[in-house]
């Protein structure tokens, strides 16, 4: 069994332990998780394709090695985002759950400034 | 047609250029503004909006001057190893509905959104103009992309410019459905990445036309359709998927919720429509387009019965869209068929995006005026609207006419889509889905009935309004909506556009499944001339 | 069954059996440990992958700044509220879960296993016009020019993404300094180890953005080291984060991108094609592109990591 066929298997694995995660876990944080293990199972999913494409000298396709540069830079930039919304979250409830409280019948015009902390 | 194969023989076309601007000059007015901070950077964003309306309207006449798609080959690289962009008659008609909307939201938030006097620079005006340009860079990319993975890039911007917009406010229940919305956004983008893998494992290339021509029904290419549809579903709100969209556009400020509800879904959309219409047509001939307008039907019966039970404008508005959207979806089985249908499938995909473009429209006017009301009456309470129709006529009027377009009332752009809609069930002897969206229209009239006549109720007393609208803002709420209105008066010829491009992919959905085998594998072949079948 | 093989299923093993600790780990501490662990491996996966770019960038970014990103979460979340009874996902849900991604791993595995022999590939394509770039590593090549408008827009992301985590700041606090501010003990080690390593780690990041043109490396990995140093020496209490209203600094985030954007958009006057390079000059406009992209980046994942200003400007 080459390395590509044993690490295809393995991402395909990554990616229903991620998806999984991602739909189990209530908090945010655990499904930030599960997403960049999602995220880098993809990845390497890519990289066994690469492999796979090894030919002319290279070890490896250079094209889904470029792509999982870009992709690995992406996802960090939305875990930051998520993160950063996370962290106010909790800063303004105290809780990390989303499905707290649902907007509520009653609101006016909400404040344009955000509350005091 | 000559030009279409020009497109195909792998060459830039000229005025190909105009594309690379479309998508440079957002990015860099988006920079810019970044930079520069403070007033100028809300004068630079207003210095961009003419720009790129003018870029938008130099593709249409492009696209409909030549008759064919404008193509540019970035860096002289063709694909597969290179990128290219691509605007056929779909692409050039999206990128103008952009235009307008986007447009429109920046005069409309020049009131909203000012640099306040006194401080050199605020958060929520800065957020707000660099996001905006953001918004219609992605969108402009989304529409114009030809590279499967230059679109998840695109995805992903679209995704960062708009949940920032949804808790721009700042308050717990907006900062929790941004989360959400991320999170939805992000399984959608990661599972389409996961499509995107498979196909490039499988064929070699992520090039849109050159897959069109390698790709052949089998489980790898049902795999990666499927994650990758599911994705963009879980993107676009479809129901089931559609959770999270309520609470966002609800939450989100007027002007930013009108761009969201009126285009950062269709991007999405979009994506669905090249994937099924030009990268596997024949698709479109399966049982599994039946699943999509399933769904799309679900969504305008929950969207709508929701819809009916909100206590509050923003969000009845906001179900309204997940009805709408469901609208969108139907088109997929009715584009199937024979070549003796051919004037049906046409019809279903005209009718399809008329519906996208004029509920832009509509959408966008409509969140507007709520917007404006709700400031005037500092709530949305759809149980205490009466007198607003006093107070604020012409915002009301606004809201009127972009709810009969929502309904599909001639002559508005929603009617002749519903029309258009209804020729190709007819066509295409399904008449269950005119059975849905009979009633999806009736349950339309009915939640927007309910906010007019409130609305246009008179109150016991002449209302005070707590803060003064400008009359412009109302002005550019009704022109959008009009816009959505008067959409049923071009001449269906001009709608001519929108089969631009289409050659390829019209002939391969009324031919069999199955199309010849799979180009060679080296780097810089012409792109494969699927006008020889 | 040879002694690499063996390796490969030792590492994979491994790896997914810290993918699994970080799934189902109770405490949400345990788990982010295990996955920055798993980030680590990961990168040996992609050596033994051949795809040496990609490990030094997993290590720098997936491993490392993302790493730090949750750690730096789960220490701040420590004092949040369980979740309730209510709200954790009945067996049912979980059984239907399981379901559902045990058929989605196994469909995907099949498919990998039945993708065509021999594998459709760019390589030839890729080494062929290597030339024409006059950079060695093929990979750089697909980055800054087959597929150059990829990497535009990635370097648009950053500060689109950094704009989104400042927008999260409190109205009093926008213009301020991000983050808040580290007291580390002056004589202690975490002070003496930011002294000591940070002058050998902004050499080695600008050594590995050189090399990049014809060897693994390039600014995405050297920026993320730049970055680290900054980091480290923030943690240490010898630097700290600027006031985000700072011209300066607004200008060094958008320096990457907007060169790239003028460089592609003067590529219409020249060799006449958005993003191309003049024939003969590739490798120095790229070598400009890269040295104005590094502090960019640096900076946008420094910041990215420090999050929304939480100090006043003049604090």
């Amino acid at each position: 069994m080459s390395a590509a066929t044993l690490f295809g298997v393995c991402s395909a694995a990554l990616v229903g332990l991620g998806l999984y995660g991602l739909i189990i876990h209530p908090q945010p944080l655990r499904k930030i998780l599960a997403f960049n293990l999602l995220g880098s199972g993809v990845f390497l999913l890519f990289g066994v394709i690469a492999r796979r494409g090894a030919a002319s000298g290279l070890g490896g396709d250079p094209v889904p090695q470029a792509l999982v540069i870009t992709g690995i830079v992406v996802a960090f930039s939305a875990t930051a985002l998520a993160v950063a919304l996370l962290l106010r979250l909790f800063h303004e409830t105290g809780r990390t759950t989303l499905n707290a409280d649902a907007p509520k019948n009653s609101s006016d015009n909400p404040p344009r400034k955000s509350p005091d902390s | 047609m000559m030009s279409d194969s020009a497109a195909f023989s792998g060459a830039t076309t000229p005025g190909g250029f105009l594309l690379v601007l479309a998508v440079g000059v957002p990015t860099a007015g988006m920079l810019l503004s970044l930079a520069l901070g403070g007033r100028l950077a809300v004068r630079t964003a207003l210095f961009i909006l003419p720009v790129g309306l003018g870029l938008a309207f130099a593709i249409v006449i492009g696209v409909w001057r030549s008759g064919g798609p404008l193509v540019y080959f970035l860096g002289g690289w063709a694909p597969p190893l290179g990128l290219a962009l691509r605007a056929d008659g779909l692409s050039a008609a999206m990128l103008l509905t952009t235009a307008i909307v986007v447009c429109a939201t920046g005069l409309y938030a020049r009131a909203a959104f000012p640099m306040p006097p006194g401080v050199s620079e605020a958060r929520a005006p800065l957020v707000f103009w660099v996001l905006l340009m953001a918004v219609w860079a992605a969108l402009n990319l989304v529409f114009l992309g030809d590279d499967l993975f230059n679109l998840y890039v695109a995805l992903e911007l679209l995704t960062f410019a708009a949940v920032p917009l949804v808790c721009l406010d700042g308050r717990a229940e907006t900062l929790a459905a941004a989360l959400r919305y991320l999170l939805f956004a992000l399984l959608g983008s990661v599972l389409y990445l996961l499509g995107t893998a498979l196909l490039y494992g499988g064929y070699g290339t992520l090039d849109i036309f050159l897959l069109f021509g390698r790709i052949r029904p089998e489980l790898v290419a049902f795999i990666a359709v499927g994650l990758m549809t599911t994705g963009l579903l879980a993107k676009t709100a479809l129901f089931p998927l559609h959770l999270w969209l309520p609470p966002a556009h609800a939450g989100a400020p007027p002007a930013a919720s009108a761009m969201l509800s009126g285009l950062v879904v269709k991007g999405s959309f979009f994506l669905v429509v090249r994937l099924w219409f030009d990268v596997m047509p024949w698709l479109l001939n399966q049982a599994a387009s039946q699943i999509l307008s399933t769904l799309g039907a679900g969504a305008i019966l929950v969207g709508s019965v929701l819809a009916l039970r909100q206590a509050r404008l923003k969000l009845l508005i906001a179900y309204s869209t997940i009805a709408q959207i469901g609208y969108l979806f139907l088109m997929f089985p009715l584009a199937s068929g024979s070549t003796s249908a051919q004037f049906g499938s046409n019809a279903a995909l005209t009718g399809g995006f008329l519906q996208a473009i004029s509920h832009a429209f509509a959408k966008a006017a409509m969140f507007m005026s709520a917007g404006l009301m709700a400031e005037a009456l500092g709530h949305d309470r759809i149980a205490e609207l009466r007198g607003v129709g006093q107070m604020l006529p012409v915002t009301v009027f606004a809201f009127g006419a972009a709810a009969l377009s929502l309904i599909g009332l001639p002559p508005s752009g929603g009617f002749v889509a519903k029309w258009l809609l209804l020729t190709a069930v007819i066509t295409a002897g399904q008449w269950w889905w005119a059975l849905v969206m009979l009633v999806g229209g009736l349950l339309a009239g009915g939640y927007m009935f309910r906010v007019l006549a409130r609305a246009m109720a008179n109150a016991a007393e002449p209302l005070i309004p707590r803060m003064s609208v400008p009359r412009s803002r109302e002005l550019v709420a009704l022109a959008l909506a009009l816009c959505s209105m008067l959409l049923g008066l071009i001449p269906l010829r001009a709608f001519d556009l929108l089969r631009i491009g289409r050659q390829h992919a019209s002939q391969a959905i009324a031919k069999s499944p199955c199309p010849i085998s799979a180009a060679p594998n080296a780097a810089f072949v012409p792109l494969h001339l699927a006008g020889s079948r | 069954m040879t002694i690499a093989s063996a390796l490969y299923i030792g590492l994979a093993v491994l790896v997914l059996a810290l993918a699994s600790w970080t799934i189902f780990a109770q405490d949400d501490y345990a788990a982010i440990v295990g996955f920055v662990t798993y980030g680590l491996l990961l990168s040996l996966v992609w050596v033994s992958l051949s795809s040496h770019d990609i490990a030094l960038t997993e290590a720098a970014i997936g491993g490392g700044v993302t790493g730090v990103l949750l750690l730096g979460a789960g220490a701040r979340l420590r004092g949040a509220r369980e979740p309730t009874g209510l709200e954790r996902p009945g067996i049912a849900r979980r059984v239907s879960a399981a379901a559902l991604c045990t058929l989605i791993s196994v469909g995907l595995a099949l498919t990998v296993l039945i993708l065509p022999e021999p594998a459709p590939t760019l390589a030839p394509s890729a080494t062929a016009n290597l030339a024409a770039t006059q950079m060695g590593n093929p990979v750089s090549a697909v980055l800054l020019a087959y597929r150059a408008l990829d990497t535009l827009l990635e370097s648009a992301v950053l500060p689109l993404a950094l704009i989104g985590v400042w927008s999260l700041a409190s109205d009093r606090f926008w213009g301020g300094r991000p983050g808040l501010q580290y007291r580390a003990d002056r004589e202690g080690v975490l002070a003496f180890l930011a002294q000591l390593l940070s002058p050998f780690g902004v050499l080695m990041g600008i050594y590995m953005v050189w090399i990049g043109a014809d060897h693994p490396g390039g600014k995405f990995q050297g920026g993320t080291i730049l970055a680290a140093m900054w980091i480290l020496t923030r943690m240490a209490g010898i630097t700290d984060t600027p006031p985000i209203s700072r011209r300066w600094l607004r200008i060094v985030l958008i320096t990457g991108p907007a060169v790239f954007l003028a460089i592609g958009l003067a590529g219409f006057a020249i060799p006449g094609t958005f993003l191309a390079y003049p024939a003969g000059f590739a490798k120095p406009i790229i070598l400009i592109i890269e040295a104005a992209m590094t502090p960019s980046i640096a900076a946008t994942l420094a910041l990215l990591l420090a999050g929304p200003p939480e100090r006043k400007p003049n604090g």
